[in-house]
């Protein structure tokens, strides 16, 4: 299973789409890794800059829609290439929330309210987010504050991840 | 409790309910195009599993970047033409016999009423079209597909959108859908089967309902539903008439999968057709929508009639009675992409290629490439293309490009005009 604590990365916006999390011409590319210097390149958003707050980030938080668009799982994958395995919005775009499970990441919905907790309590300080899946509660450290946030990731989701991905599932079950 | 097209379908293809909410269906459907095939295809190969579930089951085109612009998509194009080869998939179109997918697979009769079809690309829930369900997915999603003939989804739930009465004369199904995301937003159809009725869309072809169910995906919808009726029947014959003593009984066989009368949705939303104008989109998002008098006298250098949405010969047909003796304005560039062989020869066939030359118009081969700046008309910064395509997000068809989507005779209006304008269909 992969690691799905570390450093969170605030993307203020809702409907960011997987053109903005990797463009489509990079989509000739016949290797994972080989996208990694271009994840979220197309995306403008005010104080945000990919080539200095993608690296050492862990953990993205952000609004809702997440990764509409496009089915390209590449989107995944240059997060994954990047260290972030996990993905917390208000909620996903179809695809690439299944994409996330079948690669055995974690794309994880919680309420508005809580979210919007999240951006106003860490936002501003570097905050640091740590995973129980077993009790399914996320712990968020930042500027002196601790807070724990219960999620749900359906039972489907859950074995995805802890089979490594939706390959690894299928193969051994159909 | 009735059931709705989805809701039938998966009750016919189920063969895993690994947790309460999620079915494992069998597929009928298996599509394949090079961008996002070959990352698959190396994977089964390093696990040790390349095999397919079924050669007869899957589909493969060459279609996003065709030619090869490259040595990066050449090698896409030799993986899956290698692969195809090699498990002997005798449905597989490399350049000369491609088009783009969700325009060629239809036009060979690959879809039926109650299908389940998958493609690792958005624009599958075009298929829903033919009244089957037809979802985009990812790429492990396809790998399993191919390897296991499989793909698990959630328990479907639907919108019902009802369009009564019939659209003005000059408004297109590309209009329709337009208002129809824009009503419903990006985020609206989300994790949602849109199912499509009333009395226009009956009265739309099936290239017409498939722009239609082609940008379901903009509402954020798993697939977009047309019922199967006569048209539908009409469309298919050719492939099946083999199966069925006639079209009756066709279509008889294909109602199996109509939506109960008490069927339960999500929401219906109910529009009046003869309300909707031509209308395009500003901005980023797909729900970003403007009546197109709205932005008349918008200059756009590029025009683009093409792609999955808006390629087929309805909409060139369209186009070119526009362009008729007409010439595209000196500061504007017009490319346009037949869909497919098909549809290209009928545009020779019909004289539509030569009023688009005529018109000072670039005719290119058939393939993707602009719609999603691969190739065959990337943007450059701060230009403005009018575009028959299905996505103006920021960058889409080059960084730093604007892209208004609208209907081909708007984008043929606005091609003539220099600037965005209603075609003189609409009055």
């Amino acid at each position: 299973m992969k690691n799905f604590s570390g450093k969170i990365l605030f993307l203020d916006r809702s409907d960011i789409n997987t053109d903005e999390i990797i463009p489509a011409k990079y989509l000739t590319e016949s290797s994972k890794a080989a996208l990694k210097p271009y994840c979220l390149e197309d995306l403008a958003l005010e104080g945000f800059d990919p080539k200095r707050d993608v690296p050492g980030a862990g953990v993205i938080v952000t609004r809702a829609n997440f990764g509409c668009g496009s089915s390209r799982e590449h989107a995944p994958w240059v997060l994954e290439c990047n260290g972030i395995n996990l993905v917390i919005a208000v909620n996903f775009a179809r695809i690439f929330r299944q994409n996330m499970f079948n690669c055995g990441l974690l794309a994880v919905t919680l309420p508005e309210a809580e979210i919007d907790d999240l951006f106003k309590t860490f936002a501003a300080s570097g905050a640091e987010l740590t995973t129980d899946l077993d009790r399914q509660v996320f712990t968020v450290t930042g500027g002196g504050v601790t807070r724990e946030y219960r999620f749900d990731v359906g039972d489907f989701d859950l074995a995805l991840v802890r089979a490594g991905g939706w390959v690894a599932y299928a193969d051994r079950k159909y | 409790m009735g059931r709705t097209v989805a809701q039938k379908i998966f009750d016919a293809h189920e063969v895993d309910r690994p947790a309460d909410n999620v079915r494992v269906l069998a597929l009928d459907r298996v599509f394949c195009h090079e961008i996002t095939t070959p990352i698959a295809i190396d994977d089964l190969v390093a696990i040790g599993r390349d095999r397919v579930f079924d050669p007869a089951r899957i589909k493969v085109v060459i279609d996003h970047v065709s030619p090869a612009k490259d040595s990066k998509t050449a090698i896409q194009g030799k993986t899956l033409r290698d692969w195809a080869r090699r498990h002997g998939i005798a449905d597989f179109f490399d350049i000369g016999d491609n088009g783009v997918c969700h325009a060629l697979f239809p036009e060979k009769g690959f879809v039926r009423p109650g299908f389940t079809v998958i493609m690792g690309d958005s624009h599958t829930c075009t298929h829903g079209a033919f009244g089957a369900f037809a979802a985009g997915v990812g790429t492990t999603d396809l790998e399993v597909g191919i390897l296991k003939g499989v793909c698990a989804f959630r328990e479907p739930q639907t919108i019902k959108v009802v369009l009564n009465g019939r659209l003005r004369p000059g408004v297109y199904a590309k209009d329709a859908i337009l208002t129809i995301i824009k009503m419903l937003t990006v985020n609206g159809a989300t994790d949602q089967v849109i199912e499509f009725a009333g009395e226009a869309v009956a009265a739309l072809g099936m290239d017409g309902r498939m722009t239609l169910c082609n940008m379901a995906i903009e509402a954020g919808g798993t697939c977009g539903i047309c019922y199967p009726d006569m048209v539908t029947v009409d469309y298919l014959w050719e492939f099946i008439r083999s199966e069925y003593p006639d079209k009756a009984a066709a279509l008889a066989d294909f109602s199996r999968f109509l939506p109960d009368a008490d069927a339960v949705y999500t929401k219906v939303v109910e529009i009046d057709a003869s309300a909707i104008e031509p209308v395009a989109t500003v901005g980023y998002k797909p729900d970003q929508v403007k009546p197109v008098r709205e932005l008349a006298g918008t200059r756009v250098d590029q025009v683009y009639i093409g792609s999955c949405t808006n390629g087929r010969i309805e909409d060139l047909r369209v186009a070119a009675e526009v362009m008729r003796n007409r010439h595209i304005a000196p500061t504007v560039r017009c490319v346009i992409s037949p869909a497919t062989p098909l549809v290209y020869r009928q545009a020779l066939e019909e004289g539509l290629i030569a009023v688009f030359m005529a018109a000072g118009c670039c005719v290119t081969n058939p393939t993707c490439g602009a719609c999603l700046g691969m190739s065959n008309g990337v943007l450059a910064p701060g230009e403005v293309c009018a575009s028959t395509t299905n996505r103006n997000f920021n960058g889409r068809m080059g960084r730093g490009g604007m892209v208004h989507l609208m209907s081909p005779a708007t984008a043929a209006a606005t091609a003539v005009a220099g600037t965005i304008v209603n075609s003189p269909f609409y009055r």
